[in-house]
């Protein structure tokens, strides 16, 4: 069974001469429990993917389907409560006046919980921030605290599917290593989907069993862990992101 | 290095008052700067921001910055007065700061500011200013510039809007770059030819570049030399090329910390931070 599977999605912003053709015909399947990756170019329509499905980009055709519902226009409480994001950027996306616990509380309210005062605690709690963090603000919190708070923030409506977009790269490699592997121990706890970005392709192979990867707006591969980790693939966009993927190789410009 | 650095900087502190009393940020730096590629990385917090900006000048009270010694070749740049500050930022010591989003103007369009600061630097025509806002932004690769010319930073993929601070940081041509994670959210050929770009000024132009990273490998195979910065103090100072084979703890554990293709494990290594660091005087990246 599968929890999420995209057909021939396309997606574009504007219209006439002005008109981005962001996504183009991207078909794929997240199983369920799975955790798939998307890598590629920048600009080349990762985040548009994931926004699409929460509903957040209003030109779409195709197909998107979770569980065994066909998504339309418009997603009602009941799918924000299935699915949840975490977005690319840590520094914009709490709000500055809101504490940690007026955001917990808000998001439990709004998806109808009673016990909010036990959840607050037990999100906090899952993420590994102590109840000392309960009451600060995102200015008093570094960069790796505020995106556990941006995850607990997810988890609260208790989603089956969590859609991370670079979770981790605005982050130093010992706060990346403890949230990812928060967020390993997460999946299997709580049995969750992840669709994760990123364009750090350790981290993919770290985290997915498999990833699509994306050039301009297309999907021009996709990747098993097993040919990530043997360096196999037949695109040469692919090659050059995992020959890239040990540093800087100064011949390598002529060969992208 | 015989030649003389480019910046020197002598027990740099950068303090910031709090209710709990003073905070240093930055706690007795040395380090110079030649034609060369100087990286600096360290966890979040260790103080790599404040060292860059404190250069420039950017802290805002009530934060303050000391230094025994704060040189741009022959001038002393504690010395300053804000208008003089004013013209060593953009024209010789430049930054591309961490936030691209927030450095940006959001109800500017992307081409008028590139232009306005290019017109601010060099006092070029309006066609003039266009060209060469259209050679940059091809240059750090956007696919189609005469659009990107046309839109508003929300329009921009996290990439794009780093892209668009390097380009515009660059059309100056300054002596000194300050590129605070400027790859971060890049993927591989994008920042591939950023880097080169960067490697070009310094080996061509004689620039000199500091380079603030978290991608201890990206550090290791582009930088000639690296700062590693715990809490406010440089812990260690090596060659590049040696980055792996570095000493104390604190970079091991960081190297430790980076999931690998070539190592599959269920959880990775998590640093454990050692007291000790915290008091150990900095250690002198001057040479
Ligand atoms: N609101 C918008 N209006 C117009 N164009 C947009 C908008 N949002 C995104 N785009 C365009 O859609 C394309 C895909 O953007 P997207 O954010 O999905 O890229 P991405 O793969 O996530 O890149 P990155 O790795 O840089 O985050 C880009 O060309 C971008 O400029
Ligand atoms: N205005 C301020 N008031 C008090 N403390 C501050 C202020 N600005 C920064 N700091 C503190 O200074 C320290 C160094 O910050 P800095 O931004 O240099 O870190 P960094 O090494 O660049 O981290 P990152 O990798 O997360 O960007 C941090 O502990 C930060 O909380
Ligand atoms: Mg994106
Ligand atoms: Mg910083």
């Amino acid at each position: 069974m599968s929890r999420l599977a995209f057909r021939d999605l396309c997606v574009w912003f504007g219209e006439g001469e002005g008109r981005v053709d962001a996504v183009k015909h991207a078909t794929f399947e997240v199983p369920s429990g799975a955790s798939f990756g998307l890598v590629g170019e920048s600009g080349s329509g990762k985040s548009t993917i994931l926004r699409a499905l929460m509903g957040l980009a209003p030109n779409w055709s195709g197909e998107m389907v979770v569980g065994e519902r066909r998504l339309g226009a418009k997603r009602d409480r009941a799918f924000y409560k299935e699915v949840q994001m975490v977005f690319q950027d840590p520094y914009a996306s709490l709000h500055p006046r809101h504490s940690v616990d007026q955001v917990l509380s808000e998001v439990l309210k709004l998806h109808g919980f009673s016990d909010i005062d036990r959840r607050v605690n037990a999100l906090l709690a899952d993420v590994g921030l102590g109840p000392g963090y309960r009451f600060r603000y995102p200015h008093q919190l570094s960069g790796g605290q505020r995106q556990r708070v941006a995850i607990a923030r997810a988890l609260a409506p208790e989603p089956s599917v969590l859609l991370l977009d670079e979770p981790t790269s605005a982050l130093d490699v010992s706060v990346q290593a403890e949230v990812l592997n928060l967020l390993t121990d997460l999946r299997e706890e709580h049995g969750l989907t992840y669709l994760m970005v990123s364009h750090d392709l350790a981290v993919i192979a770290h985290m997915c069993e498999a990833t699509a990867v994306m050039q301009n707006g297309e999907i021009v591969e996709m990747l098993s862990v097993e040919d990530m980790r043997a360096m196999r693939a037949g695109h040469p966009y692919t090659r050059h992101l995992l020959e890239s993927a040990s540093g800087y190789n100064p011949n390598a410009e002529q060969m992208a | 290095m015989s030649e003389k650095p480019l910046l020197d900087i002598e027990d740099l502190t950068v303090t910031f008052p709090t209710r709990q009393g003073d905070f240093q940020a930055v706690r007795g730096v040395s380090f110079t700067l030649g034609r060369e590629r100087l990286g600096i990385v360290g966890e979040s917090g260790s103080g790599k921001s404040m060292t860059g900006r404190a250069i420039l000048r950017l802290i805002r009270p009530p934060g303050r910055v000391e230094a025994g010694k704060l040189a741009l070749g022959g001038t002393d740049l504690l010395k300053l007065s804000e208008r003089e500050m004013q013209k060593i930022r953009g024209q010789r010591i430049s930054m591309v700061m961490q936030d691209p989003k927030f450095s940006l103007n959001p109800v500017m369009r992307i081409g008028d500011q590139i232009m306005e600061i290019y017109r601010f630097h060099t006092g070029a025509g309006k066609r003039a200013a266009y060209e060469k806002a259209i050679e940059m932004l091809e240059a750090v690769s956007i696919r189609d510039p005469e659009r990107v010319m046309r839109a508003y930073p929300h329009e921009m993929s996290g990439g794009m809007g780093q892209r668009i601070m390097i380009a515009m940081m660059m059309v100056t041509e300054p002596d000194i770059l300050i590129a605070d994670e400027p790859t971060s959210a890049l993927d591989v050929s994008v920042q591939t030819q950023v880097l080169s770009i960067m490697d070009r000024l310094v080996r061509e132009r004689g620039m000199g570049l500091i380079f603030i990273s978290h991608d201890l490998n990206l550090v290791a195979s582009f930088c000639d030399r690296v700062l590693i910065m715990y809490a406010g103090k440089i812990v260690e100072v090596c060659d590049a090329d040696r980055l792996h084979e570095a000493r104390h703890p604190y970079t091991r554990g960081l190297l430790g910390s980076l999931p690998r293709l070539d190592e599959p494990r269920r959880h990775l290594e998590v640093l454990k931070r050692d007291p000790a660091w915290l008091d150990a005087p900095s250690v002198s990246g001057r040479q």
